[in-house]
């Protein structure tokens, strides 16, 4: 099935809270290695035809309407797969 | 006085909203998110709750929803809106209101009796109040953090945009201790905590004069009121 990918990453500089407590639970785990872990968001745009650049187009004003805040986040890539 | 209240999937006190309209002197009306009609309410409560889940973002569904895209049409020519706590992220993901709420800074929901200072009574939900009284009205959120850029918060300070600052206590993180904000007109205020559980005596958070008589939130349904006969 045709899809676009959406992928959103909370901004570099707020709180991301969910990363927090994976790279706790990965130090107390035994990876010291792993300095930090962050935690955004895939969201997949399923299509029942071929996607078109409209589409795309499409994708790309949702992602940075709807899809995310950019008071709060980033939409760090657009896909099709 | 009709004063509307939405209900989304997800809404908690509406119930309660709609209570404190009744026991302001107004007519509650209750509205339903997926009906664009707003039944020609004088003045819209956007209640707290978790509207879907609080799925993508909090409030970032209910902000696509039929009523409150009509609230955002009406709100622009002057409907009075209040947003409490789930409202308030409405407000912010239908850009009624400037910035973002993320979850509190220390990671638990908080909730509490929260003593705010009113700096604007301008606006239309707290023009009975002094400048600068001292309130108390319960608090309960996990994602109360206010967080704007830099820009923004200078414009909301030069402008007199911040209604509510949180007092003694920063429960969540906020930016400049922002705990509700309104917008240019003063039509359209949004909170954190709720004006609608401290309206009745007995049920409200406790004063130095007796255990649960807070009714400052009342204040706010009373203002609305005035502001509507007035205009």
């Amino acid at each position: 099935m045709p899809k676009i990918i959406v992928e959103i990453m909370p901004k570099q500089d707020l709180l991301d809270p969910q990363g927090k407590a994976v790279a706790n639970a990965l130090h107390r785990s035994g990876h010291p290695e792993i300095v930090n872990a962050r935690i955004g968001k895939r969201i997949e745009l399923h299509f029942d035809r071929e996607i078109t650049a409209a589409d795309m187009a499409n994708a790309e004003k949702l992602a940075a309407s709807f899809l995310s805040n950019d008071v709060i986040e980033d939409v760090v890539k657009i896909t099709k797969e | 006085m009709k004063i509307g209240v939405i209900t989304y999937p997800g809404t908690l006190d509406d119930r309660d909203a709609q209570r404190a309209i009744r026991l302001a002197g107004g007519t509650p009306v209750p509205l339903w998110h997926a009906d664009q009609d707003l039944k020609k309410v004088d003045a819209v409560v956007l209640p707290g709750g978790f509207s879907y889940g609080d799925y993508l973002r909090c409030g970032a569904i209910a902000a696509q929803a039929p009523a409150t895209q009509e609230v955002v049409r009406l709100a622009k020519q002057g409907l009075p809106v209040l947003g409490i706590c789930n409202g308030f992220q409405v407000l912010v993901e239908s850009h009624l209101l400037p910035g973002g709420l993320i979850r509190n800074e220390h990671q638990h929901f908080i909730c509490r009796d929260q003593k705010l200072r009113v700096e604007n009574t301008s606006t239309a939900w707290t023009n009975l109040f002094e400048q600068d009284q001292e309130i108390t009205i319960p608090l309960k959120n996990g994602e109360g953090g206010y967080i704007a850029n830099p820009d923004t918060l200078k414009m909301l300070e030069a402008e007199n945009r911040v209604v509510f600052r949180y007092l003694d206590v920063n429960p969540n993180g906020s930016m400049n201790d922002i705990a509700g904000l309104t917008n240019e007109r003063g039509n359209v205020v949004g909170l954190m905590p709720h004006p609608e559980h401290a309206v009745e005596p007995g049920f409200g958070p406790d004063t130095d004069i007796a255990m649960r008589s807070g009714v400052d939130g009342l204040k706010f349904f009373q203002s609305v009121l005035k502001a509507l006969v007035n205009s």
